[in-house]
C-alpha cells in the first residue's frame, strides 16, 4: 500500500519553520500580557470618591402599645411597641466649589424598602484647592438636611480622596488629606 | 458562512502547519492537550510560587517583588512561567473552541463536550483575575475595585464589595486568605470541569505529542527570560491606578465595563454564555441515527466498542440464546453516527450472501448491504481503465472533484466506517483495478480515530484485518482536507499510471487477485 501525503520539508527548513512558529506564539502571548497599555485614568487628574451605606430612618415612627395590644400579644411575642419596616430614602447632596457636583434620592435597599441605601459614585477633578460640601437628609423631613460638613481640600494629581459616612463618628468622613 | 469561512481558514493553516511540523507535531490538531500542558505547567509553577508568597496588604506585593527581583533565577522564571502558561492556556482555549465549531463539532451527542466545555472557560478567567489581584499591586488595586464595583451592581449585596477597598484602613490582611484560597479553589474545579469534559470521549488525548511540549517548554522559556513578568508599583488606596498594562488575555473585559457599563458587561457575558450552552442546539439540525445492533449477527467480539472512538457502545451480558458471552449494546445519546463501528464489525463482509449480510452492528441509514450495492453499481459504471474505485469520507477530499475522472466513488461518514474486505471484494471480484481510500488531513480526522484505525486494519495491525492476499499496491491511501479536491484529482492521475504500469505483465510482478471464477478456469486449464 502506498501513502500519499503532502511532501514534507526538508528537515532544517521545518525546523526554521517551526522555530518562527513558536516564536510568533511568543510574541502573541508576551504582548498581549501587558500591551497595548490601559490609560485608565488622566493622569493630571485627582479622583473623589463618594461612598456610604446608611439606613434611613423609619417612614413611620414606632408606636407604643396599649396594655390592651400588650395583653392580647401571645406571651413569647409580647413587645411594648410596633414598627413599620419601611425606611425613607436618603437624600444627597455634594457640591464642589459651590457647584452641585452629585444630588440623589436613595432608595432603601431590599424588598420590603427595609434595607440601608447605598451610593459609590466616583467624579473626576482638577487637582488644586476646592471647597467642599456635603449635606444628607435621613428623615421624613421635606426640607433642610440632618448632616451637612464643608471642608477645604487640596487635591494633588492622581489622588483618590475619599467621602465617606459614619454616623457613629458624627456624620461625613473625609479620606486621607495631603500630610495627614 | 462565517463557519464555512472558519473552516476554510483553519483547514489553510492547518496544511502549512502540516508541511512544518508533521501531522504528528502539528499544534492545531493538539490544542487540548496543549491547553493542559500550560495548566500543569501553571500547577507546578504556582505551587513553587505559593512557598514564598505571603498574605497580607504589604507583604504580599513584597514577597511577590522579592521572588521576582532577588530570585530571579527561579522565582522571577517560575512567576514568568505562571503568567506566560495562563496566557497560553486561555489562547489555546480560544482557538480551540472557535475549532470545533468551525468543524461542527458540536452537535448531536457532541452536545456533552460542548456544553462543559463552557464553564471551563470561566473558571480559568476567574483564575487569572484572582492570581493577579494577589500581587496588590495598582493593577491589582484596579482589578479588585472594579470587579468589586461590577458584582455590586447586580445589587445583591447588603454592603457594597467596593467598599472593602475605600481606603488603605478598610483592608484587611486576612482578605489576601480568603483570596488564596479562592486562587487555588477554581483552578480545582477547572480540572474537575475538565474531567467531566472528557467523559464522553474515548482514549482524549491529554498530553501533547512530547516534540511539541519540549518546543512549548522551550518557547516559555525563551519568553520568561527576554520578558520577565514584573509588578506594578506597590496598590496605594489614596491613589488613582492611571497608567495600566493589563493583561489582554484575562482583562479585556475590565475596560469595557468603564467605557460601556457594568450592566452592558453583565448582559454581554450572560448572552454569550446562553448563546454558546445552545449552539449545538441551533439549526442545521442533527439528523443522522445511531448505530443498531443485529444480535443474530454479534458474536460479542467487542471489536466495535474498542473502535468507538466516543464510549457510544459497551459490551454486556447476553440477552439472547446464542452461546456467546456478551453482546453489544448502543447508547444512542453517545452515537455519532459515524459507522466506525460497522467498520469494526467481522461478520460486516459483502463475500456472504445477499439474504446473509446482516453485520453485528451498522449504521441504519447506510447498511452494509446498501454499501456493497453502491459498489458494485459504481464499479459497474466505470469506463476508463485502469479502473478505480475511491472510498471517501464525507468530511475529506470532495468527491465533486472527481467528476469526469473516470473513477467511480463511494462516500462513509468516516472512512473507518469502511470494513476492509470491501477493498478485498472489489480487487478479487474484478470490480476495480485499484482502490484508492481517502479521509480526513492526517490527524484532523472528523471522528478521531478513521485514519487511524483504517491505516492499522490495511496494515494488519488491528482488526478487523484486510486479508494479506489482497495486492497492496493496488491500494493507495490519501488523507486530504476539503479543500484538497485538486491534490485528489492529482493522486488519481498519479494512481492510474501506476496501475496502467502494473498491467504489462512483469515476472512475479504483483497483479489482481484472480477472482474465483479466474481460479476455476486456471486449474482446468491445468488439468488440460
Amino acid at each position: 500500500m502506498s501513502k500519499l501525503s503532502s511532501k514534507p520539508l526538508p528537515k532544517p527548513l521545518a525546523y526554521l519553520g517551526q522555530a518562527v512558529v513558536y516564536g510568533a506564539v511568543a510574541v502573541l502571548l508576551g504582548y498581549f500580557s501587558t500591551s497595548p497599555a490601559y490609560e485608565r485614568f488622566p493622569a493630571d487628574k485627582a479622583q473623589l470618591v463618594l461612598s456610604f451605606t446608611h439606613i434611613g430612618e423609619r417612614t413611620t415612627p414606632c408606636r407604643k402599645l396599649t396594655r390592651e395590644e400588650i395583653a392580647e400579644l401571645a406571651a413569647n411575642m409580647r413587645r411594648s411597641e410596633v414598627c413599620e419596616r419601611e425606611r425613607v430614602p436618603l437624600y444627597v447632596e455634594l457640591s464642589l466649589d459651590g457647584e452641585d457636583l452629585y444630588s440623589a434620592s436613595l432608595a432603601p435597599t431590599g424588598l420590603s424598602r427595609d434595607g440601608a441605601a447605598q451610593v459609590h459614585e466616583r467624579f473626576t477633578l482638577a487637582p488644586g484647592q476646592h471647597h467642599l460640601r456635603l449635606a444628607m437628609r435621613d428623615s421624613a423631613r421635606e426640607t433642610g438636611f440632618d448632616y451637612e460638613s464643608e471642608l477645604a481640600i487640596e487635591l494633588r494629581p492622581g489622588q483618590n480622596f475619599v467621602v465617606d459616612f459614619r454616623p457613629e463618628f458624627g456624620g461625613f468622613r473625609f479620606g486621607r488629606q495631603e500630610g495627614s | 458562512m462565517i463557519r464555512g469561512i472558519l473552516a476554510n481558514g483553519f483547514l489553510w493553516l492547518e496544511a502549512r502547519l502540516d508541511t512544518l511540523f508533521g501531522a504528528r507535531w502539528n499544534p492545531l490538531y493538539q490544542l487540548g492537550a496543549l491547553g493542559f500542558f500550560y495548566y500543569w505547567i501553571v500547577a507546578v509553577s504556582g505551587i513553587y510560587l505559593y512557598i514564598f508568597f505571603d498574605t497580607g496588604t504589604t507583604v504580599a506585593y513584597e514577597s511577590v517583588e522579592y521572588l521576582t527581583h532577588e530570585q530571579w533565577y527561579l522565582g522571577g522564571v517560575q512567576r514568568s512561567f505562571h503568567r506566560y502558561a495562563s496566557d497560553g492556556l486561555v489562547l489555546m482555549m480560544a482557538v480551540h473552541v472557535v475549532r470545533e465549531y468551525a468543524y461542527g463539532r458540536l452537535k448531536g451527542p457532541r452536545w456533552f463536550t460542548w456544553v462543559t466545555g463552557v464553564p471551563i472557560a470561566g473558571l480559568v478567567i476567574a483564575s487569572g483575575i484572582t492570581g493577579y489581584w494577589l500581587v496588590w499591586d495598582q493593577l491589582a488595586q484596579y482589578i479588585a475595585i472594579v470587579t468589586a464595583e461590577w458584582f455590586d451592581w447586580l445589587g445583591i449585596f447588603g454592603d457594597p464589595i467596593v467598599r472593602n477597598f475605600l481606603t488603605p484602613e478598610s483592608l484587611d490582611d486576612r482578605f489576601f486568605t480568603l483570596l488564596i484560597f479562592i486562587h487555588i479553589a477554581v483552578p480545582l474545579l477547572a480540572l474537575l470541569a475538565l474531567w467531566i469534559h472528557l467523559q464522553r470521549i474515548t482514549r482524549p488525548a491529554i498530553n501533547p505529542n512530547r516534540g511539541l511540549a519540549v518546543g512549548t517548554f522551550v518557547m516559555l522559556v525563551a519568553l520568561s527570560l527576554i520578558k520577565p513578568a514584573v509588578s506594578h508599583a506597590p496598590a496605594d488606596l489614596v491613589a488613582v491606578p492611571t497608567h495600566l498594562q493589563l493583561d489582554w488575555y484575562y482583562l479585556a473585559a475590565y475596560p469595557l465595563m468603564e467605557i460601556l457599563s457594568y450592566g452592558a458587561v453583565w448582559a454581554i457575558v450572560l448572552t454569550v454564555t446562553l448563546v454558546l450552552l445552545v449552539l449545538p442546539w441551533l439549526p442545521p439540525r442533527w439528523k443522522p441515527r445511531p448505530a443498531v445492533v443485529h444480535l443474530e449477527s454479534c458474536n460479542g467480539c467487542g471489536r466495535c466498542a474498542d473502535d468507538c472512538p466516543y464510549e457510544a457502545i459497551l459490551m454486556r451480558p447476553r440477552s439472547d440464546e446464542l452461546p456467546f458471552e456478551q453482546e453489544a449494546r448502543v447508547n444512542p445519546s453517545l452515537c455519532i453516527s459515524c459507522g466506525i463501528c460497522a467498520g469494526a464489525c467481522p461478520p460486516a463482509t459483502p463475500f456472504r450472501r445477499k439474504s446473509d449480510l446482516v453485520p453485528g452492528i451498522e449504521l441504519p441509514d447506510l447498511t452494509v448491504a446498501t454499501l456493497r450495492d453502491q459498489l458494485e453499481a459504481a464499479c459497474a459504471g466505470i469506463e476508463l481503465k485502469p479502473r478505480i474505485l475511491v472510498f471517501g469520507c464525507d468530511h475529506g477530499a470532495p468527491r465533486q472533484a472527481l467528476e469526469g475522472s473516470g473513477a467511480a466513488v463511494i462516500n462513509q461518514p468516516c472512512i473507518a466506517a469502511l470494513p476492509p474486505s470491501f477493498i478485498d471484494y472489489a480487487l478479487s471480484r474484478n470490480l476495480a483495478d485499484g482502490v484508492l481510500i481517502t479521509g480526513c488531513r492526517e490527524g484532523t480526522c472528523e471522528f478521531r480515530f478513521g485514519n487511524e484505525w483504517t491505516t492499522q486494519r490495511i496494515e494488519g495491525q488491528r482488526d478487523p484485518y484486510l486479508r494479506k492476499r489482497v495486492p497492496r499496491e493496488r491500494i493507495r491511501t490519501l488523507w486530504a482536507s476539503a479543500r484538497e479536491g485538486a491534490r485528489l484529482c492529482e493522486e488519481i492521475r498519479a494512481f492510474r499510471d501506476d496501475l496502467q504500469a502494473l498491467e504489462r505483465p512483469e515476472p512475479g510482478g504483483g497483479g489482481r487477485v484472480p477472482d474465483s471464477e479466474e481460479r476455476k478456469a486456471a486449474k482446468a486449464e491445468s488439468h488440460v
